[in-house]
């Protein structure tokens, strides 16, 4: 089942952070995740967890420009949903046979082992940037997560001008690459 | 201090922010200077990194705020509880369509299945084997060719009667003693003919249903016993393999047949006789089966109605029994003996046909 064109729509909304297509994909979807943790050992926490997670592994894929997906997207999502909470389940000793709800499911194994990529990056930058200690940290990701200008910058944290501000981001710049490359091994 | 301004100019190097002198400029620095070359790839990866970082860190934010405001707004629920029966209502009207079709997929294939297992199941026991011998409905259909053969010798049926059944049988005593089944006999009176066409009028001696086995004497004036029988009648079992051969009266003449033992007992393991496997019709019933030395091994009785060629015997020590039934049983008349050695076992099987032949007997039983 090739994705319709409305799918591909709803990925691309997706790709560019639309906050009302992701409410959209969030409510067609969370209830079937919801009901498929709840009936495999799980809570309403879990369930979020594990639909946000994929929500993100599927805003991954929908952000590399080659990718098309072979399915309709909410068997996208319970696949990966269901993968991600059956292995969940084992990592806690809990694991039983799954029950499902006659959804169909596809293979998402080599997805998710990107999507494991993706977030052992995420954790190492979110662990050094918390390690930097503010005014770093909130400097950084001003210019960087928020991408305001030194200027604005400079007034929100108080420099006496954008140049002071500027030496302080590069200081702060070249302790979290520091910080990163420490853990984050090129190549992998 | 200069480590920032490198870096600022890699950022802007990579931003894309020079304009085309200072790029050539910086390009050719890069391209003269391997580590500044290695910096600049290392920041573009970190760039990247960071960027990524914030993407995701971004719709995870826009996911938190989603998932906020569709709880708030009752468009999701934050219950612990299973779905309740609406969740299964809304199930079932998204899978109506394909639950309809799998069930009437279903049910076809259950259609077919039974009718399969009907069509190779066992039947019930009594159409799944056949007793051998003729009945009024096939002796209605040969009695028409048969009553020239019976003007001709001038029938000793008493005048208004009726063929019940009918079969084979064969002498165990050569004073005029003829073991045939059972079931051959339905009716009152019997009359045997021998392989010449001569009819005998014979009395039943002995009737034993639970072994489907019957005795006939011989009590007609014309019949002159032989001196001895030229075969005997086994006491012991036989073994699977051994070849056998058979006479009987399918038709109104003396049919011969082979087979081989194929079992140590009949149908669902009755102990009382064995399975062969040779081809057999109605009016073999009663009929001798007898091994290549000549001995009588069984009494051919039955064959499963499904399976061609799959035929029982009663086991001939049952005629041992019923021998010795009669013998107790019969007081101041002659006892039956059995001879015990059989003297065809050199001949080619074309010379004890010839002998045995006048040893086997159409048995027609008739009722008033």
């Amino acid at each position: 089942m090739k994705a319709t064109s409305n799918e591909q729509a709803l990925l691309k909304g997706l790709a560019s952070n639309d906050s009302a297509i992701i409410e959209q994909l969030y409510k067609e979807n969370f209830s079937t995740i919801q009901a498929f943790i709840l009936a495999n050992n799980g809570s309403y926490d879990d369930a979020r967890d594990v639909f946000q997670e994929a929500m993100i592994a599927l805003y991954e894929k929908a952000q590399s420009g080659s990718f098309v997906l072979t399915c309709q997207i909410k068997t996208y999502i319970y696949s990966v949903c269901r993968r991600l909470w059956l292995k969940k389940l084992q990592q806690l000793g809990r694991y039983s046979q799954p029950v499902d709800n006659l959804e169909e499911t596809i293979s998402v194994e080599d997805d998710l082992e990107q999507h494991a990529k993706h977030d052992a990056a995420f954790a190492i930058m979110d662990r050094a940037l918390k390690s930097l200690g503010e005014p770093c940290k909130s400097l950084l990701e001003g210019y960087y997560l928020q991408k305001m200008d030194m200027q604005a910058l400079a007034s929100e944290f108080g420099y006496t001008n954008a140049d002071n501000a500027k030496n302080q981001k590069y200081k702060c710049l070249m302790r979290l690459k520091k910080l990163f490359f420490a853990q984050y091994n090129i190549g992998e | 201090m200069e480590d920032f301004i490198l870096l600022e100019t890699i950022e802007k190097y990579l931003g894309n922010q020079m304009d085309a002198q200072e790029k050539a400029a910086f390009e050719l620095v890069r391209k003269n200077t391997p580590e500044i070359d290695q910096m600049v790839v290392e920041h573009a990866m970190f760039l990247q990194q960071i960027n990524e970082y914030s993407a995701i860190k971004s719709i995870k934010q826009t996911l938190a705020q989603t998932h906020q405001n569709l709880l708030e707004r009752g468009e999701i629920t934050n219950s612990n509880e299973l779905p309740s029966s609406t969740k299964i209502v809304q199930l079932f009207h998204k899978y109506k369509r394909v639950a309809s079709i799998a069930a009437s997929i279903g049910g076809v294939i259950a259609l077919f299945i039974s009718g399969l297992a009907l069509y190779l199941s066992p039947v019930s026991h009594s159409n799944q084997i056949q007793q051998l011998s003729n009945d009024i409905a096939a002796i209605k259909k040969s009695q028409q060719y048969q009553g020239k053969l019976i003007n001709e010798v001038k029938s000793k049926l008493p005048a208004g009667v009726k063929f019940i059944s009918g079969g084979s049988g064969f002498l165990i005593d050569a004073k005029g003693f003829i073991v045939t089944n059972a079931h051959v006999i339905k009716g009152t009176g019997t009359i045997v003919v021998d392989n010449t066409g001569k009819e005998y009028v014979a009395e039943i001696a002995l009737l034993d249903k639970e072994k489907d086995l019957a005795i006939l004497k011989i009590n007609d004036a014309d019949f002159t016993s032989k001196k001895s029988l030229p075969y005997s009648i086994r006491k012991s079992t036989t073994d699977l393999g051994e070849e056998i051969f058979t006479l009987g009266y399918p038709r109104n003449e003396i049919v011969y047949g082979t087979g081989y033992l194929s079992a140590r007992s009949g149908y669902e393991g009755d102990s009382l006789s064995y399975q062969l496997q040779m081809s057999a019709n109605p009016g073999n019933s009663g009929a001798p089966v007898f091994d290549n030395a000549g001995e009588v091994i069984g009494v051919l009785s039955t064959r499963e109605a499904q399976l061609e060629g799959v035929v029982f015997a009663l086991k001939s020590n049952n005629i041992y029994k019923v021998v010795n039934d009669y013998n107790t049983s019969n007081e101041g008349g002659k006892d039956i003996k059995i001879s015990t050695r059989s003297n065809i076992s050199r001949m080619s099987r074309k010379n004890q046909i010839a002998t045995l032949e006048s040893c086997v007997y159409y048995v027609k039983s008739f009722d008033k």
